[in-house]
Order: structure tokens, then C-alpha cells, then sequence
């Protein structure tokens, strides 16, 4: 398979502070790539590494089989990035934006593809309408609108859901997949949460402190066999005793009210039917994968070490 | 780099603060000349009351000449404070908007940015200062009419002959724009230090007040400053109303003038091309 982006013991430090340390990793053709840590991860330092806009102290990137040092503008051509926030020129209309920023990419567009962009992107009624009227929600759409004005083959998101309201995170996530499954683009597209991209992601990469912690495939990473289950029943010393006794059951433990326990994503109905045939009330059930427990961890703990997978 | 510059003289227009110089230069060009359009007769019998005492003084000497003169004194050193409101944000006010990311994601190069924007303000100032000849000069022209040119200086008047005036007035608004592209060098320079406008404008504002404090003072302690203070060579255009001209001397100030464009455009992409884009 093609590899798009080859990122090799990638290293930034500003002045004290090692904001990427040792970082190396691969994005497929094709692929949507999640990459994800928690706020100041070095997520975004990376991103910004990838793009150009911040010199690496060390460590080689190469986007497309080139070296991204000494090809940048041939790179940026097949290129098309959202940055944080999509920060537009907000004393301009949605059009002209996409005009202006077409134009930079190398490409001109009549008025009729400008607006058939924007028409994409939900936003051609608002076409001649200036940015600062924007909701934050319709200046993602149109961020993305921007970054995607010259049909680039390699798409870079750096937590395109940030600020949005449900059905905003909702659009987004079908973009992503219009784009990665009907477009054959490569996506990379970071966030700090979970939920947001295992179901989109093809591969995902879990970073902690600029370090590498995890990296492969959701269903790797997902292991059925390692769900964790918070149960809060009528009667928990009771279903305690019962779940000690059931096949499977592992790392059973108190907290505050709940009863935490480990086991294999199919024997989740045949626990839950077990205790309900010895009349335990359960007033609620939350089923976690490892993945996120492990992810939640990375979260809270200072130290945390790579896992292996 | 021809698609660039379109960009940003468009993205310079479009911003409502661009405006806010012609605007002010505009307001106190035309109440300079209602003031004397009012009261002009008098404040020249003010003026030349001691020559009258011992030269017949003939003719029409208050004309568009003599105000577009006053008008040069005082706005040639208060227009760059106006030229650096724009070009101090051309670059931080981009990085102050998060827009100079989604621009250097783009494929176009450091030096191509800083020199399209550079070029960009440079065309900003030119329009400035054609705004302000227009309304100095021209404008005066016809209020006022033309005719000798009386400048007073510290220890001698001197006359020009109308005939030989205006080319005068045209070298001075080409020595002033060198001036003003000095300063939007300068702003340009500030501009790369920084992630907001207000400190380059800010910037650029105390550099000029400053030297021009210090050029105006004229003592020999500041004599180890003097070839960094640019602002006392954009004060060269006076030169061009002597008799005869000393082409030397403003030929040399142009040349030093140019030379901290250079100095300060080519500091400017060095440090830009090196900068960790973070906003």
C-alpha cells in the first residue's frame, strides 16, 4: 500500500519544553488516520510540522515520497489543511474567501464553481454574506470549504469539531467519510476525544506528551475481549456475589456506587440475563472499551508508558 | 507572486481602517484650507510684516503653492503614523486573525508573502501620498491659484519663481513616498515579531516620534544615533525648495533611506522564514 505521509523520530522543542518527542508513524493512501491525545498532546505541534508552519528540531517528514524540506510548495499544491480553528478573513463574504483562497491554491474558479462549493458545504444562500456573521458551525463548514477549494488528494483536520453543536459534529463525521470513502482521499483529522473518531478512523494514533503510545487499526486497538462495564444495581453486594461466580467475569471492583467489572463484549447480555433470573434490579449499565479506559488514563496520569499491541 | 499582490491590495481595500488615513488627511488638508480660504490675507500680513518693512513685496503670495508647502511641513511627519496603522498589520494582524495559518498552508513561499505584502502597502502609501498631492497641491491650485513660491526658513526667505515650482512640489512627493516606504519597511519589519497589530503600529509610531524628537533636539549626544535615524533623512525633501538645489545632499539622504528599505525588508524575510508559525 502507498504510504502518503512518513513522519520519522519527529522531535520539537520550544526553548525548555519538548512539545513532540521522538514521534514516528505512517498514513496509507486511501486511509482515515485519527490521531489523537489529549489537549497539548502535541497534536497540533505535529499537524503544524506536517504543514510547514513550525520547523522541526529533528526527525525527517516525508508527504507523497518526498521530503517535506525542499518540496513544501509542490506538497501544499496536493494539499489541503484546517488548522485549529478555520480562521477566515472575517471583513470578507463566504465567497470571497473561497475566491481568494482558490486563487492561492493555483486554482481559478468561475462564479459558478465558487458557489457550487459552497453549495457543498451548505452555505451558497450565504455565499455573499460576511464571515464575522458566521455561526461557528458555518465557518467550519466554510474552513473546510477552503481547504478542500483545489480537490487535494491529501486532507490534514486538526479537531474539526471543536465547537460545534451535535448535529455540526454529526456533518463533519459524514464529510470525513464522504471524503476517505467515496473520494479515495487520505484523511488525517486529530481531536482529543475518543468518540469522535473511532468511528470514522481507519487507523488511529494515540500520542501522550508528544510521545507515540499506541498505534493500529480500530479493530486492534478495540479488543472485544477487554470491555469494562460500570453496573449499578438495587442490591450490589448481592450481584457482586453472582458476577464473582460467572464465567468470564475479571477485575471486579467498588467505586462509590458502582460496580466496575472486565469481560468479553458477547458475554455482556448473557452477565446482565444472569442477574435479572436471580432478581437483581439494575438501575443502570455503561459498557467501555479498554481502548477508551486506556485513553481516559492518558488523560489523568502524569505517567503514563507506551503500550504494546 | 502577480496573483499574491492582486490579493492583498484587494484584502488592504477591503478593511475598513485603510480608509481611516485618507479620511484624516482629507479632514485636515481641507481645514487648512478654509482656515486660510477665511483668514489667509491676515496671517500672511503676519508673516511678512517684518520683510515688508524693508522689500516691496508684489503679487499674489498666498497661492496653492504656499499651502500645498504648509501642508507638506506639517503632514510629511505625522503621514507615516498613518501609513503604519496599515502596514504595522499587514502580517500580525493576520497572525492576530489565525488567517496567516490557513495562508501558509497555501503554496506560496515565506519571501513571496512578506514581499506581496510589502508590495502591497508600498501601493497603499503611493495612493496615500497622490491623495494628498491632489488635495494639497491641485486642489490648491485652484482654490487659491499659483503664482511665486515665499518660503520663510530660520535665517532666510527664499523666492522661486512660479515657473520653476511645481517640478519642485513633484520631487518632493516622490522623495516623501522613499520616506513612507521607509516607514512601512519598518512596520513591516515589527510586524513579523509579532502576534497582534498593536505592537508593531505601537512600535513603528515611537520609532518616528522618537527620532524625530531626537533629530529635532540636535545635540551631540545623540550624534552616535544619527546614522540609524532614518527620520532625520525623510525631512531631505525641503531640500528640493533651496536655490539652487544641492542634488548631492538628497541624492545621498534618498540613497540612506533606500538603504534601511533594504535593510529592514531583507531582516524582515530572513526572520519570517525562520518563524514558528504558533497563532
Amino acid at each position: 500500500m502507498e504510504t502518503i505521509i512518513q513522519v520519522k523520530g519527529l522531535v520539537k522543542h520550544f526553548k525548555d519544553v519538548k512539545a513532540v518527542d521522538g514521534l514516528s508513524f505512517s498514513v496509507n493512501k486511501g486511509e482515515i488516520y485519527g490521531f489523537l491525545g489529549q489537549n497539548g498532546a502535541g497534536k497540533s505541534t505535529t499537524i503544524r510540522m506536517l504543514l510547514s508552519l513550525v520547523e522541526p528540531t529533528n526527525g525527517s517528514i516525508q508527504i507523497f515520497g518526498k521530503e517535506l524540506k525542499g518540496n513544501r510548495s509542490a506538497i501544499l499544491k496536493s494539499t489541503g489543511a484546517v488548522i485549529e480553528k478555520p480562521d477566515l478573513y472575517k471583513y470578507l463574504t463566504a465567497f470571497e474567501n473561497l475566491s481568494i483562497f482558490a486563487r492561492l491554491s493555483g486554482k481559478r474558479l468561475n462564479t459558478s464553481e465558487i458557489k457550487s462549493r459552497l453549495e457543498r458545504v451548505g452555505l451558497a444562500d450565504r455565499a455573499h454574506s460576511k464571515v464575522k456573521t458566521f455561526s461557528q458551525g458555518m465557518k467550519q463548514r466554510l474552513g473546510i470549504a477552503v481547504a478542500l477549494v483545489h480537490d487535494p488528494d491529501l486532507i490534514i483536520l486538526d479537531e474539526p469539531a471543536n465547537g460545534l453543536d451535535p448535529q455540526g459534529i454529526a456533518e463533519i463525521r459524514n464529510l470525513i467519510l464522504h471524503l476517505g470513502r467515496d473520494l479515495k482521499k487520505t484523511v488525517l483529522v486529530s481531536s482529543h476525544l475518543l468518540s469522535e473518531v473511532e468511528q470514522i478512523a481507519d487507523r488511529l494514533l494515540i500520542i501522550n506528551k508528544g510521545k507515540k503510545m499506541v498505534e493500529g487499526t480500530i479493530a486492534e486497538l478495540l479488543d472485544p475481549s477487554k470491555m469494562q462495564l460500570e453496573l449499578n444495581t438495587g442490591n450490589n453486594a448481592y450481584a457482586l456475589s453472582l458476577m464473582q461466580a460467572f464465567d468470564g467475569v475479571r477485575n471486579i471492583s467498588n467505586r462509590e456506587n458502582s460496580l466496575l467489572i472486565e469481560l468479553h463484549q458477547q458475554q455482556i447480555p448473557h452477565l446482565i440475563r444472569h442477574l435479572v433470573n436471580h432478581n437483581v434490579e439494575i438501575l443502570s449499565v455503561f459498557s467501555r472499551h479498554s481502548l477508551e479506559n486506556y485513553f481516559l488514563s492518558l488523560t489523568s496520569s502524569d505517567h503514563v508508558e507506551p503500550i504494546a499491541n | 507572486m502577480w496573483n499574491l499582490l492582486q490579493i492583498e491590495v484587494f484584502k488592504i481595500f477591503k478593511r475598513p481602517r485603510t480608509y481611516i488615513s485618507f479620511v484624516a488627511i482629507t479632514i485636515i488638508i481641507v481645514l487648512i484650507q478654509l482656515a486660510f480660504f477665511s483668514d489667509g490675507n491676515a496671517y500672511m500680513d503676519f508673516a511678512l510684516s517684518a520683510l515688508k518693512d524693508r522689500f516691496d513685496i508684489n503679487g499674489k503670495l498666498l497661492n496653492g503653492y504656499f499651502i500645498c508647502y504648509l501642508v507638506l511641513q506639517m503632514l510629511l511627519i505625522h503621514v507615516p503614523l498613518l501609513i503604519a496603522l496599515v502596514s504595522g498589520d499587514v502580517l500580525s494582524g493576520e497572525a492576530n486573525m489565525g488567517t496567516l495559518r490557513m495562508l501558509m498552508t497555501k503554496p506560496i513561499s515565506r519571501s513571496q508573502i512578506v514581499m506581496s505584502k510589502f508590495i502591497a502597502s508600498f501601493i497603499y502609501t503611493i495612493l496615500l501620498l497622490t491623495w494628498m498631492a491632489f488635495l494639497s497641491l491641485v486642489v490648491s491650485m485652484m482654490i487659491f491659484g499659483t503664482d511665486d513660491l515665499l518660503i520663510f526658513n530660520s535665517d532666510k526667505a527664499i523666492l522661486l519663481r512660479e515657473a520653476d515650482v511645481f517640478w519642485r512640489f513633484v520631487a518632493a512627493f516622490i522623495y516623501g513616498a522613499i520616506g513612507m516606504t521607509t516607514v512601512t519597511a519598518l512596520a513591516i519589519l515589527l510586524s513579523v515579531f509579532a502576534d497582534n497589530s498593536i505592537g508593531p503600529i505601537v512600535g513603528t509610531m515611537s520609532v518616528i516620534i522618537l527620532f524625530t524628537i531626537m533629530t529635532g533636539l540636535d545635540l551631540p549626544f545623540f550624534d552616535f544615533l544619527k546614522p540609524i535615524m532614518f527620520t532625520r533623512h525623510m525631512l531631505a525633501w525641503k531640500g528640493f525648495f533651496n536655490e539652487p538645489v544641492n542634488f548631492t545632499s538628497v541624492i545621498k539622504s534618498g540613497c540612506i533611506l533606500v538603504g534601511h528599505i533594504v535593510v529592514f525588508l531583507g531582516a524582515a524575510i530572513l526572520v519570517f522564514r525562520k518563524k514558528d508559525i504558533l497563532s
